[in-house]
Formats: C-alpha cells, sequence, structure tokens
C-alpha cells in the first residue's frame, strides 16, 4: 500500500495544475508500451512493480484550450504525433482535406470572402489566371469620419468609410494595385447606376441598408458585418463578366475623392418634380411624350407621374381588360425557365435552411463531445491523485485515452463544421442570386409593359388622327385650328412612333440580357453545385475518417476488456 | 462457492462451468409485459434462475416479479448486510409518460438483470434467504412478503427502541450544545469517505455529459434527415446529372440519418446506463458510510452509557443500596448491549474494507468494457459515414466530366 501511495504522490505531480491537464495533453507517449503495462499490472495487483502511466512527457500547446477556442486550427498539420498510427496507411481523404479552400486565417482584414468567385476559384469553372481579367477587390480599415457640410444636426454627424482594395491586370484600369476611401452611400448609388445601367442582367443585389439608430451604426460589430458585406457584394459584382467590366464599378473603384456618380435622389423630391410636370402634361402645355432617353428607363420611380398613369392603366387593360395587347411575353422558353427557377428558389430556399440545422447540430456534438472529453480528464486526474490501489490507476489510465480521444474528436467536429459552413455557403449564395434574377425578370416585364403602353397610345393617337380627318374633310377648304391640331397630331404620332421604336428594341435587349444570363446561370449553378457537393462530400469523409481512426485506437488499447469477457 | 458471473451477462447466456459438478447460479431477467390498467398499470418481469445448488428448486424456476419486488430485495439487503455495497437498483421513473416508453423499459429491464446478477456473484450476499425468496416464492407470496414491510413497520421492535434512543441524544446533544455527531478518527477512512463523495460529483458530470451526447447524435440524426430530403427536392427541381447527383446526395443523407440513431441508442444502453449506475454504486456506497457512521455512534453512545452505569454501580455498592442488583443486571444487559454494538460496528469495519477492493477491482474492469464499447461504437460510426459519403465520389466525378 505505502509504494502505491508514493507512486500516487509522483502522478500528482504530473498533473499538478488544472490548467496543464485542461490544455490539452494530446501526446499519447505510452503507445507501444500500454499492453505490456495492463498484463503486468492486471497479474500483480498489490505488487505493483510496473507502472502504468510511463514516464512523463507532458506536451502542452501553449494556448491550446480545445474548448475556448472557436476558430478552426490548422496546427494539427504541423504536429507530427497526430500521424502516430504505427501501420502503413492508404491514402486517404484524411490527408486531402487540409488542403484550404480558402484562407483559414481569421485576424487578417483581408480576408478572403465566401464569394462564388472563391468557391469557384478551386474547382472547375473557371481560373482567371491566363485570361486578363483578374480582378480582387477587399475591404478593410473602417474609419469613422465627420460629416463636413451640410450637416441637419447640430454638433456634425459622423459615419463610416472603408478601404477599398483593388487588384487587377485588367488593361482598363491601367494600374494593378490601388485603393480609394468609400461610405456606404456610395455603394447605394453604384447600386443603383449599375440597376440602371444593367437592366436584364442578374446584378448582384447590395446590402441592405439596416435602418439602425446611430449608436449602433458605429459598433465594432456592426461595422464588422458590414465590411464583410461590402466586400462580398463588390466581389460578386467582379465576378460578373459583364458589369466586372462596367465603367459605374471602374470609377467606384479608382477614382479619388468624392464618387462621380450621379447620386441618387430620394423618391420624394422626384415625386415633387413629378407632381410639379403634370399640371403642364394635363393642359398639354408641355409634351406628353416620353423623351427617348427616358424610355429605357421604368417608369416607376421616375419623374414621370403621367407615364406611371398610363403605364398602370395599361397594365390593369392587361389584366382585367378583354383584348390582348399586341405584344406579349410569348417566349415559352422564358416563361418555363421562370417557373423553373421559382420552384429552384423554393427548394433552395428549404435546403438552405437544412443545411444550417445540419451545422448548427455538428457543433452542438462537437461542443458536447469536448464537455464529454474534460469530465473524463477531471475523472482522471481525480482517480490517479486519490489512487489507493492499483487498478484505480489502470481505470485512470483508461479514462485518459477515452478523454484524449473525446476532445480530439471535439476538435475534428469544429474543423469539419468551420469547412461545411463554406461549402454549403454556396446554397445561400445562389439564394442570394435569386434576388437579382427577379429584379432581371422585373426589368423584363417594366418594359415590356413600357412597349404596350406606347403601343396602345398609338393606336389612340391614330383613331384621333383619323377621326380629324374625316371631320376636316367634311367641311370644305377647314378651318385653320383644325389643321394645327392634325399637324400637331401628326408630331405627336411621330415622336411617339420614334419612342416606340426606341421601347422595342429595348425591349429586344433586355430579353437577350436575360437569355445570355439564363444561360450563364444554368452553366456555373450546375459547376459549383458540384463543387459544394464534392467539397461536402470530401470534408466529410475526410474528418470521418480521422476520427474512426482516433477511436479506433481507443477500442485497441481497451481490447483486452472484451477479451476478456468472452 | 458460485461462480462469479459478470454483470453484464446476456440474458439467458450460460458460460460453461470448469467442471460439471462446479456450482452456479444463473440469472437473467427478461421480457417485460405491462399489466394492470391506467393509474395502477405496471411493468412486469420474468426472472429465470438456473441452478445446481441445493438450496433452490430444481435446475430451473421462472417467476413473475415487478419493480417493487426488486427494490424490497435490496432494502431487505441492505438492512441485513450492513457494510456490504449493496448493488444498486435503477431509479423510479419521475415523468410519467415516460415510464412506459420502450426505451425506459429496455433500460429499466437491463439494469434490473445486473442487479440481481450482481448479488447473485457476490460471495455473502448470493448465501442470502431474501435473495432465495426473491428468487424462488410465487407472487402472492413475494405480494405479501412485500406490503408487509411497508413505512414503519419495516423496523424491529428493537430497532424502535433504538430510533427513538438515537432521537433522544440528538436532542440532548443539541440541548447540551453538543451538536456535532461522534466520528471516527481513522484518517484512512476519511480520505475514503472524502473520495466517495466528491467520485459521485465527477461521475455525475460525466454522466451528465453522456446523456447530452446521446440527444445530439439524435439531433444531428434529425437534421440530416431533413436535409437529405431537401436536397432530394433540389435534385428533382434541377433534374439531369445535377439532379441526380443532388438525389444521391439527399438519399446518403438520410441513410447515415439512421445510423446516428443507432448510436444514439446504443450510446444510451451501454455508454450512459454504465455511468448512471457508476454513480448509482457509488451512492450506495455512502448508504453503507451512513451506516457505518451511525454503528459507530450506537457503540460511542454504549460506551459512554455504560461508563456512567459503572460508576453509578459503584456508588451503589459502596452505599449498599437494595437497587444493586438491579444495577448490576442493568449492567450486565448493558455490556452485552455494547459489546454486540461493538461487533456490529467492527463487522461493518471488516466488511468494507474487503468491499471497497472488490468495488474498485469491480469498476476498473466494468469501465474498461464501457469505454471499449463506447470507442468500438464511435469507430464504427465514424467509419460508416466515411465509408457512405466515399461511394459518392466517384458518382459526382461522373457528373461532372459528363457535363464537361
Amino acid at each position: 500500500m505505502m509504494g502505491s501511495e508514493n507512486h500516487g504522490f509522483e502522478e500528482a505531480h504530473l498533473f499538478a495544475s488544472r490548467e496543464e491537464m485542461e490544455s490539452l495533453i494530446l501526446d499519447e507517449p505510452w503507445n507501444g508500451k500500454s499492453f505490456a503495462d495492463y498484463h503486468s499490472a492486471m497479474s500483480s495487483s498489490l505488487a505493483d512493480t510496473h507502472h502504468p502511466l510511463s514516464p512523463p512527457t507532458v506536451v502542452v500547446e501553449p494556448g491550446d484550450d480545445p474548448l475556448l477556442s472557436s476558430s478552426p486550427r490548422f496546427r494539427d498539420r504541423r504536429n507530427p504525433n497526430l500521424s502516430d498510427n504505427s501501420f502503413v496507411e492508404p491514402p486517404s481523404y484524411a490527408d486531402v482535406i487540409f488542403s484550404p479552400l480558402g484562407d483559414e486565417n481569421p485576424d487578417s482584414n483581408g480576408v478572403e470572402s465566401l464569394s462564388p468567385d472563391s468557391v469557384k476559384s478551386g474547382n472547375l469553372s473557371r481560373s482567371a489566371s491566363s485570361s486578363s481579367d483578374y480582378l480582387k477587390i477587399t475591404v478593410s480599415n473602417p474609419v469613422k469620419e465627420q460629416e463636413t457640410t451640410n450637416s441637419l444636426v447640430p454638433g456634425g454627424n459622423t459615419y463610416v468609410t472603408y478601404l477599398i482594395t483593388t487588384r487587377t491586370n485588367m488593361p482598363d484600369f491601367g494600374g494593378s494595385e490601388f485603393s480609394v476611401r468609400r461610405r456606404f452611400r456610395d455603394v447605394v448609388t453604384l447600386a443603383d447606376r449599375l440597376s440602371e445601367s444593367y437592366r436584364g442582367f442578374f446584378v448582384p443585389p447590395r446590402p441592405d441598408k439596416s435602418v439602425v439608430e446611430s449608436q449602433v451604426m458605429q459598433k465594432q460589430e456592426f461595422v464588422e458585418q458590414r465590411r464583410v458585406a461590402l466586400e462580398k457584394y463588390l466581389c460578386r459584382l467582379a465576378a460578373h463578366p459583364v458589369i466586372k467590366k462596367s465603367e459605374e464599378l471602374k470609377v467606384f473603384l479608382q477614382a479619388w475623392g468624392k464618387l462621380p456618380l450621379p447620386t441618387t435622389t430620394d423618391v420624394a423630391s422626384r415625386m415633387l418634380d413629378g407632381a410639379v410636370k403634370l399640371p403642364k402634361q394635363l393642359f398639354g402645355e408641355s409634351a406628353n411624350v416620353v423623351a427617348p432617353h427616358e424610355v429605357v428607363q421604368p417608369a416607376k420611380g421616375g419623374r414621370d407621374l403621367l407615364r406611371i398613369f398610363k403605364e398602370l392603366k395599361q397594365s390593369v387593360s392587361n389584366d382585367w381588360g378583354g383584348s390582348k395587347p399586341s405584344v406579349v411575353e410569348e417566349d415559352k422558353e422564358f416563361l418555363e425557365k421562370k417557373d423553373k427557377l421559382q420552384d429552384l428558389e423554393q427548394q433552395l430556399s428549404n435546403a438552405s435552411q437544412q443545411a444550417e440545422s445540419i451545422v448548427k447540430a455538428q457543433q452542438d456534438i462537437g461542443e458536447t463531445m469536448g464537455e464529454l472529453g474534460l469530465a473524463f480528464i477531471k475523472l482522471t486526474k481525480f482517480e490517479t491523485e486519490e489512487a489507493v490501489f492499483n487498478c484505480q490507476r489502470m481505470r485512470a489510465a483508461d479514462m485518459k485515452r477515452v478523454a484524449t480521444a473525446a476532445v480530439k474528436a471535439s476538435r475534428f467536429y469544429r474543423e469539419s463544421n468551420a469547412q461545411t459552413v463554406k461549402h454549403l455557403d454556396t446554397l445561400h449564395e445562389y439564394l442570394g442570386l435569386m434576388l437579382a434574377v427577379h429584379g432581371a425578370f422585373s426589368d423584363r416585364s417594366s418594359a415590356l409593359l413600357t412597349v404596350q403602353t406606347l403601343l396602345s397610345e398609338l393606336s389612340s393617337l391614330h383613331s384621333k388622327a383619323e377621326k380629324l380627318e374625316a371631320a376636316s374633310s367634311k367641311i370644305f377648304g377647314g378651318d385653320k385650328s383644325r389643321i394645327r391640331r392634325a399637324e400637331e397630331l401628326k408630331e405627336t404620332i411621330k415622336a411617339t412612333e420614334d419612342a416606340k421604336y426606341i421601347a422595342v428594341r429595348e425591349y429586344e435587349r433586355i430579353k437577350e440580357n436575360n437569355r445570355s444570363e439564363l444561360e450563364r446561370l444554368d452553366r456555373e449553378r450546375h459547376n459549383d453545385f458540384l463543387a459544394m457537393m464534392k467539397g461536402f462530400v470530401v470534408n466529410q469523409v475526410g474528418y470521418a475518417e480521422k476520427m474512426a481512426n482516433v477511436w479506433a485506437k481507443v477500442a485497441e488499447e481497451t481490447s483486452m476488456y472484451a477479451k476478456e469477457r468472452s | 462457492m458460485a461462480m462469479i458471473t459478470t454483470q453484464r451477462s446476456v440474458s439467458g447466456s450460460s458460460q460453461n462451468p470448469k467442471s460439471p459438478s462446479a456450482p452456479f447460479l444463473f440469472v437473467s431477467v427478461t421480457d417485460p409485459v405491462k399489466l394492470g390498467n391506467g393509474v395502477q398499470a405496471y411493468i412486469s418481469y420474468r426472472v429465470i434462475t438456473k441452478t445446481n445448488l441445493p438450496e433452490y428448486q430444481g435446475p430451473e424456476k421462472i417467476v413473475i416479479r415487478r419493480y417493487s419486488d426488486f427494490v424490497w430485495l435490496r432494502d431487505r439487503l441492505f438492512e441485513r448486510y450492513k457494510g456490504i455495497f449493496i448493488p444498486p437498483i435503477p431509479e423510479k421513473s419521475a415523468v410519467e409518460k415516460f415510464r412506459f416508453s420502450a426505451e425506459f423499459i429496455e433500460m429499466r429491464r437491463q439494469a434490473l438483470d445486473i442487479f440481481v446478477n450482481r448479488i447473485a456473484s457476490h460471495p455473502q450476499l448470493q448465501k442470502s434467504e431474501e435473495l432465495r425468496t426473491f428468487l424462488q416464492v410465487e407472487e402472492e407470496t413475494m405480494e405479501a412478503a412485500r406490503s408487509q414491510e411497508t413505512g414503519i413497520f419495516k423496523k424491529k421492535p428493537s430497532d424502535l427502541m433504538q430510533i427513538f434512543k438515537d432521537v433522544q441524544n440528538k436532542v440532548s446533544d443539541v440541548v447540551l450544545g453538543k451538536e456535532k455527531p461522534v466520528e471516527e478518527s481513522n484518517p484512512e477512512y476519511e480520505k475514503l469517505k472524502h473520495y466517495i463523495f466528491e467520485l459521485e460529483d465527477h461521475l455525475a458530470e460525466a454522466q451528465k455529459h453522456a446523456f447530452r451526447l446521446v440527444k445530439r447524435h439524435r439531433e444531428l440524426g434529425q437534421s440530416l434527415s431533413d436535409f437529405g430530403k431537401a436536397i432530394k427536392l433540389l435534385g428533382a427541381c434541377e433534374g439531369q446529372s445535377l439532379g441526380k447527383a443532388f438525389s444521391e446526395l439527399g438519399a446518403k443523407s438520410e441513410m447515415l440519418s439512421s445510423k446516428l440513431q443507432k448510436e444514439a441508442h446504443n450510446l444510451l444502453m451501454n455508454f450512459e446506463e454504465p455511468l448512471k449506475d457508476y454513480v448509482r454504486a457509488v451512492q450506495s456506497i455512502k448508504a453503507t458510510i451512513a451506516e457505518r457512521a451511525s454503528a459507530f455512534r450506537q457503540q460511542c453512545e454504549l460506551a459512554e452509557t455504560i461508563k456512567l452505569k459503572e460508576i453509578n454501580l459503584d456508588r451503589l455498592m459502596l452505599t449498599r443500596s437494595d437497587r444493586v442488583g438491579e444495577a448490576e443486571l442493568e449492567y450486565k444487559e448493558l455490556k452485552a448491549e455494547s459489546e454486540e454494538a461493538t461487533q456490529r460496528f467492527e463487522t461493518i469495519v471488516r466488511l468494507m474494507n474487503e468491499e471497497i477492493v472488490r468495488f474498485q477491482e469491480q469498476k476498473t474492469y466494468d469501465m474498461g468494457f464501457t469505454f471499449h464499447e463506447f470507442a468500438k461504437g464511435q469507430a464504427k460510426l465514424a467509419n460508416d459515414i466515411a465509408a457512405a459519403w466515399r461511394s459518392l465520389l466517384p458518382k459526382l466525378e461522373a457528373c461532372s466530366s459528363s457535363h464537361a
């Protein structure tokens, strides 16, 4: 008894501090020795000549608390002890998964975001390295600045600016690396201008405006969230084959000082302008034909209230009127695609939700496994310290094996989950893209509405002209005012014809944009989803293999208990 | 001497004795059946005894027992064999509606089977009359025995007296300001007590996490199932090769969901239950510790009382009082009682020393086996998961190449 007590004291020094115990001891220096120890321990239960725990080699990984750190760590990669199996392993996915898909370092500010760009870049579809359209954007360094002019709020207003850094080899930019500072308002302007210029395209939606109070605006977390969102958004723009070459984006990324894009005026003032125009239009004092440059823009939100009314009337007659308008959405293929996309969106939303639930479940199981491991570590320490009998030490050793494996497994769950999040994020991305698709489709329908409205107008103008003709032919010579009106009408018809021509052209253009975008969507979606599935699966396989190895080892080390039983 | 059967001998399995005439006693608790209606409903079990011991009737005997019969057995043994760590029984269910769930019934059956087998393999307990009664008598007799010993009538008259005396002493102690009960001053024993109490806390924590782990497996299983369904729907929407890939992924996910549910059940029965059982065993030891403390107190009190009586007797003798005879008689009785109490206490101490050795060895073994099964289960699950996902990869490869 005395002998074993001495040993007990020795061990107490091994696990002197709770911190040491809890900063994980991943090393298992007694690998090959364990069996021999057990057998001798079992045979001589009282006279313990053999110390079941071999000479102490406590390896404490500095600052490596398995449960407190939340960021995934790849230190294991460099820990030689991890692949400490005595048998040769066949090549497995356990090794493959360590090739990172994206930057793993959460501390650097220039984190490559989870954009389709970064997901795709490692895989099949497009490698931009050969062609000269590489465009990488990072958002960093948020800074609080003071509003200098036109401050409505006394005492000044503060806002946040972000550093937008671009790296590119596109010739248009005339430079390979440059930075500007922009505020969120500038991003809104950019987004609005893009949606005007690129009707029919799947223009990525910008981050939300977030109506929050100024105090929250300045909180670190909010700013960080916004920074991430901005970076994602700009990267998506850069990934779009057409938009990446846009003037608007170029100016946003490169032009120093104030953003030289027409700013978004608020709706109220636009409506005000429109309201001013309306009486003039009604009383025929100004041309009530849509100017050609306005035709290419939707009426809603525009200054032309009259146009809004007309198009509204048209859309009502489309829906409820007896006769079909002369131009309708005939493209069957398009309509089919539209329905399919609606279905897709629904399924994506559902899948995206379930993906989140998997991530949560994996996170939870990892946490609980870790807690279990810690509880066993405490037990191990306790049994070792209080050991009176040798069998207690054996039990402590067994518990330690389980504890170590549990903590390792917990880590694996966490790491695996970090990757899973990245892969399944593709679902979220495409869900977000659906918004852009909606935008493109509504561009199309509003352009169509404009065409239909103009056509209706033309036909009513023509019938007015006809009536005027008929009336004036009855009266010999005709009077001056009637002639004047006929002339005016002719001009109006001509202007409306011009507008219609442009509107039809615009509509066709948008249709073509829709078509090419849909093709691109199908192609890229196919590739991205396959890459997602592959990535997800490879990751699962790799980590499952790792966990299997860890547990198999424990099973082997405790196999003598099973043999005895049988 | 019966062979030591291991605690989880599978119901009905027989270990071959070393020689045909070696004594053996095998018990199994099987076939839970719900009887009765409504609030009165309960579960009955078949208890099968296979033995060649002369005290038992025939090579095989089957009786029907219910949970409260097992409780009776435990209580009787605890009363009679002070100092021995009586094997623990599973708790009553706190939640009413859980009482008849298949899982609970199976867990309880397993635990009761282990309980009886532990008694049957304990060198002293296996010889007890209580065990024989439990394993042999008809249900009516069992019921009679059970209802007889409820409440205060459990105690024999002398015990009742002792209870009153204890209460008396406690009151006087409090009055006299001696609130702290007398305790042994045995450093080794102190260490043991401290060990037992702290061990319970540690084990309870481990068991708590083990239980949570079971839940987590179930939750992961559920989310895999939901995910699988959603992905399949997505696949149906996509169609063609991509759609096919999605539906294969979804199918695998659903398949793995059921593997997770299986492992959750396995964990519950073969990992969490043994840990709970360990906690119960420690609690049983605590009860024995209390018994020892009580025996010690009795011994001390009697010793005190004797001293007083001695002094009184001497005084009476000196004064040649006619109450000397009476006092002498009382003194003799007390002396006998005191010896008895000392005997009782020393027996408890002796038994406990043996029991603690037995307990530690048994637990190392039990836990070793439990850990082995735990690791095996987790390894198998992980391998199944890896294999399932791995089988998808060639199909995914085929998809991308066909599209390109």
